[in-house]
């Protein structure tokens, strides 16, 4: 029973948004209506789950005092101060001077930020130890990304305006994303979403079964 | 001095500097530093040349270490902020069949507009929301504001509120609810999009503040996407751009552009072509012809001479890097 | 207190970029922060925006709302290990839910669409295509098919076949190094906002 009821739940939900494309009449259209209510609250609670999981793995943590323990106490007391902050304000809590805005704006904004930010110098160091001209394909890539990285910037109208209008880099890098680079995409795209679709299939016929997990 | 003590030292010293500098901001004596257009081209000669020195060691078996990238990376960045050096943007034809596709619309039209992106994504996507705001304001265009991420409409918020200061806008007396509506973030990805083309009121039953969907007379009557003259994606990943283009576009028939940053743009141009995007702004740069079309200087103008140089940067050290690949006789490992 | 804000925020950028010079404490209480801040971002959001929009302001009165609520309840069982096994439930409606909504999606949207786009008359539409156009139409139909080629692992890559998927290549390599010139830009994008609040924002030195 542990995996058929899921299974009969996949296939028949499945099944429904397929045929509610088809006929967006009733019933399916409720019923989309319906699962589609159900998805976003389910996912709301999943997103929640992942929350509560960092608090108990933090305090499991602390209370094993393992390495670096104190972060874990740190985690907690954020997680906490910003939790009380946004249900202590209200429905409100966002409207601009409440410590839930002073706390995203001054503490999450800058961190997040800054988190992505420092990849710029790792992807810079990375292009120089192993961006190599090693074959023809990597050539190209190189290339590629020569011409795109200078055409997409207004320096490269500036090293290439000698030249003629249709040999500039801008309009270079233009036509390469238009046409090379979309058809490479486009192969890309279009073989993604037939594994998708044959994936999808498998899961709402019940042959792929690996979202069940183990057990009985 | 052991290597704790110099570490200490460091930012002894940074942060002294930092309380200096921040003083002299408050206190009004620190306005800001500007290059000459003498100096600034002599830092990028100095720059050029230091760069032909590290080709030069290179070619002598003296290999470089990663900081110094990190240090070229963060300089190349900086020091344009400083510059009084100027270049011509160039408008991209996705930017041009974007802004036409906005252009066209009448005053009174209704924009759907999705942030679907969180401050990390904000140098890039901002300063197209800034101008795409200003633009819409000064045309009359009604804006709806809604999030598929939970940080997106509190970035669309904080763009209003600085457009909001515009003199020529702020003399329109703009009126929340009326003019502009911020409906904020639903979960359900893709699944809200899907619902949003049966009826927008069950996925936003109230706005941001939470004020009822009926008591807000832009959205009163707007009923799915049959009712939205355009729609505007602002987006970081996923739930993004494609999921706008699967469902809203194809399923419900909505005409869309987007703002997308770099690293998604490249996956959205096969859309552009088949015509199920209007068009689309692609990382800062995009945001910087945005800005050129729709007559304002932001963010996205101010910062491309940073981004030209940072390219530049890069460029040199992939070539540096290939030629101690190659005169290792390919075996250079750095 | 905007003085202490813009420091805290300019502390808190530094802590995380100091994890350039190495890993050490500054850094580890900076992503400590961003964690737990993060974490509980989520969780009041999702609260406000989601369940008291729907329940308490929004349709509270539809019942069938509640089902959706019972399978998130199920879905936070999860948490307690010996009835771990009902959060199977809602799972399996995510994934049936997804698996039948892409289907579709991804089937009209990413493959009819586009394969209708790719076959495109040489001339154009209207015979109005220009020698750009042609070659553009002809680069996107080759690259196209090409690529899809490499990717079909069924048949082994020899002759006229290995032949094509070697053309199919040649696109990706391109396609992959436009992406990589995109990231480069993006992540440079992003550095010269933080570092544009570092030097503008907070210290004030840019005009």
């Amino acid at each position: 029973m542990r995996r058929e009821i899921p299974l009969l739940i996949t296939g028949i939900v499945g099944v429904v948004f397929v045929i509610q494309y088809f006929i967006p009449h009733w019933p399916f259209n409720r019923m989309n209506a319906w699962f589609s209510d159900w998805f976003s609250i389910v996912q709301a609670c999943a997103i929640w789950l992942g929350a509560l999981n960092l608090i108990k793995i933090s305090i499991q943590k602390i209370a094993k005092k393992k390495k670096d323990w104190i972060y874990s106490v740190v985690i907690l007391v954020f997680f906490l101060l910003i939790t009380i902050l946004g249900f202590a304000e209200g429905e409100e809590f966002r409207e601009p001077g409440t410590g839930f805005t002073w706390l995203y704006e001054f503490v999450y904004t800058p961190l997040s930020s800054t988190m992505f930010a420092i990849l710029a110098f790792f992807v810079a160091s990375a292009s120089y130890r192993a961006f190599r001209a090693r074959n023809l394909e990597a050539t190209l890539l190189l290339a590629a990304a020569f011409f795109v990285m200078l055409g997409r910037v207004p320096i490269g109208d500036v090293i290439s305006g000698f030249m003629p209008q249709g040999a500039q880099l801008s309009n270079l890098a233009t036509w390469i994303m238009t046409f090379p680079q979309t058809a490479g995409q486009r192969a890309i795209m279009i073989g993604i979403a037939l594994g998708i679709v044959s994936t999808s299939l498998r899961i709402i016929l019940g042959i792929e079964r690996s979202h069940l997990g183990g057990g009985d | 001095m052991n290597a704790r003590m110099k570490e200490i030292l460091v930012v002894a010293v940074l942060t002294v500097f930092c309380a200096i500098m921040y003083w002299g901001k408050v206190d009004g004596w620190m306005t800001g530093f500007q290059f000459s257009f003498g100096l600034s081209m002599t830092v990028v000669i100095l720059i050029a040349v230091s760069l032909l020195v590290i080709l030069y060691l290179t070619l002598r078996g003296k290999l470089i270490g990663r900081r110094v990238v990190f240090l070229y990376v963060g300089i190349s960045v900086t020091l344009p902020f400083f510059m009084s050096l100027s270049q011509e943007i160039k408008i991209s034809p996705e930017v041009q069949t974007l802004y036409e596709g906005i252009a066209e619309l009448p005053p009174g039209s209704v924009v759907l507009t999705a942030f679907d992106y969180d401050p990390p994504s904000a140098p890039e996507l901002q300063p197209m929301a800034e101008s795409f705001f200003r633009y819409c304001f000064n045309n009359d265009l009604k804006v709806v504001v809604i999030g598929l991420w939970p940080q997106g409409p509190q970035q669309a918020n904080i763009a209003i509120e600085k457009i909001l200061l515009d003199e020529a806008i702020a003399a329109k007396n703009l009126q929340y609810g009326i003019d502009y509506v911020n409906l904020g973030f639903q979960t359900g990805n893709e699944f809200v999009i899907q619902r949003m083309g049966s009826d927008f009121k069950s996925m936003f039953p109230t706005d941001y503040t939470g004020t009822p969907y009926n008591d807000l007379p832009l959205v009163r009557n707007i009923k799915n996407f049959s009712n939205i003259d355009y729609g505007f994606n602002l987006s970081a990943g996923y739930p993004g751009t494609v999921e706008w283009v699967q469902v809203a576009v194809d399923r419900y028939g909505l005409k869309m552009g987007a703002g997308n940053t770099a690293v998604q743009a490249p996956q959205c141009y096969p859309y552009i072509r088949s015509g199920q995007l209007v068009g689309i702004l692609g990382g800062m740069n995009g945001a910087a012809e945005f800005e050129l079309m729709t007559g304002t200087v932001g963010k996205g103008t101010k910062f491309m001479l940073s981004q030209s140089f940072a390219h530049m940067i890069v460029i040199a050290f992939i070539i540096i890097g290939n030629v101690a690949y190659f005169r290792g006789g390919r075996k250079q490992k750095l | 207190m905007e003085h202490f804000a813009i420091w805290v925020a300019a502390f808190l950028t530094m802590g995380i970029i100091s994890f350039l010079y190495k890993d050490n404490a500054w850094y580890k209480l900076s992503e400590a922060i961003f964690v737990g801040i993060s974490a509980g971002y989520w969780f009041v959001t999702l609260f406000w925006d989601n369940i008291y929009g729907k329940f308490w302001v929004g349709r509270g009165d539809d019942a069938m709302l509640y089902i959706g609520a019972f399978l998130g309840l199920l879905m936070l069982m999860r948490l307690v290990p010996k009835v771990g096994w009902i959060s199977r439930w809602p799972l399996a409606f995510i994934v049936g839910a997804t698996a039948g909504f892409y289907l579709i999606n991804y089937f009209s949207s990413n493959v009819m669409r586009q394969v209708e786009d790719t076959i495109m008359p040489l001339l154009g539409t209207d015979y109005s295509a220009t020698t750009y156009d042609m070659i553009g139409n002809i680069v996107i139909a080759v690259g196209t098919f090409s690529g899809l080629v490499y990717f079909f692992f069924s048949k082994e890559h020899k002759g006229v076949f290995g032949g094509t998927a070697k053309v199919g290549i040649f696109f990706l390599m391109i396609t992959f190094g436009a992406s990589f010139g995109y990231t480069v830009m993006s992540r440079m994008s992003l550095l010269i906002g933080r570092l544009d609040f570092l030097f503008g924002d907070w210290l004030g030195m840019i005009k």
